[in-house]
């Protein structure tokens, strides 16, 4: 069947939106960076849920421990902002209210992101 | 004819609730849910860096059983978009969209939720030695 599509459009691969499946992607690609994240951050909140200051700061302060840290914090919060971004966009409707939630969504994600990741590389610089 | 007259998908008051339905739901309400749920884990990680003193305060609230009861609640969220998560990717794939198999992979979903977050916290619980 002949496509209506020109072969540069084809090429790029970007619909009438003007974006491809970046949002999609990145997603998933979030996801999949998650599973064992999330996995090991889990047990590690449970088992540090009991713990002193002292013990929490050692285990931030560990290199490895602070990577991972910060990797998790800044999969969790993109993640989180493809998600609810999705989820204003299927519920709010009329312009202003979804525009300023959209944006609204963003600001909050990224203060969280970096404060949570600034609060570990100072324990992990300062111990 | 203005588009606001056209007619829209079944709402969730008209469509008998079942397993695929509700499950697909929860996955969105855990994914809110464990996106607010996120100002915990910075609350507590800004009181460790700030020093013992905020700390102690921040865990004492995790200490209680309403701290704990949220706590055990954000980590079954937090498993329950997980397993539903790994779901999603299949049929992103292209798997399971059989209804025997969607309604297997759905159980499975529950009950890996259940009990990844009775053995976290069974876990958690014997390292923080109040088992």
């Amino acid at each position: 069947m002949n496509s209506l599509r020109s072969a540069l459009g084809r090429a790029r691969g970007l619909g009438s939106a003007k974006e491809g499946v970046e949002h999609w992607w990145a997603q998933r690609v979030t996801a999949v960076a998650l599973v064992p994240l999330v996995l090991w951050l889990a047990y590690s909140i449970a088992r540090l849920s009991f713990a002193g200051h002292a013990a929490v700061i050692a285990w931030i302060a560990q290199p490895w421990v602070a990577i991972a840290l910060v990797l998790t914090l800044f999969a969790t919060f993109y993640h989180a902002k493809l998600g609810l971004q999705v989820v204003i966009e299927d519920y709010v409707h009329g312009g202003f209210a979804k525009h300023a939630m959209l944006l609204l969504n963003t600001f909050a994600m990224f203060v969280l992101g970096a404060g949570s990741i600034f609060a570990v590389l100072k324990i992990a610089f300062q111990g | 004819m203005p588009l606001a007259e056209r007619p829209l998908s079944p709402h969730l008051q008209v469509y008998r609730p079942q397993l695929t339905s509700v499950l697909s739901f929860l996955h969105r309400m855990t994914g809110v849910a464990l996106a607010i749920g996120t100002l915990l884990l910075v609350w507590w990680l800004a009181a460790a860096a700030s020093g013992p003193d905020s700390f102690a305060a921040a865990q004492s609230l995790i200490g209680s059983i309403v701290g704990r009861l949220l706590l055990f609640g954000w980590t079954f969220a937090l498993f329950y978009h997980l397993a539903n998560g790994i779901r999603h990717l299949f049929w992103d794939a292209g798997y399971g969209y059989e209804l025997t198999t969607a309604y297997r992979t759905g159980w499975l979903v529950v009950i890996a939720a259940v009990g990844l977050a009775v053995l976290t916290w069974l876990l958690g619980y014997a390292a923080g030695g109040a088992l």
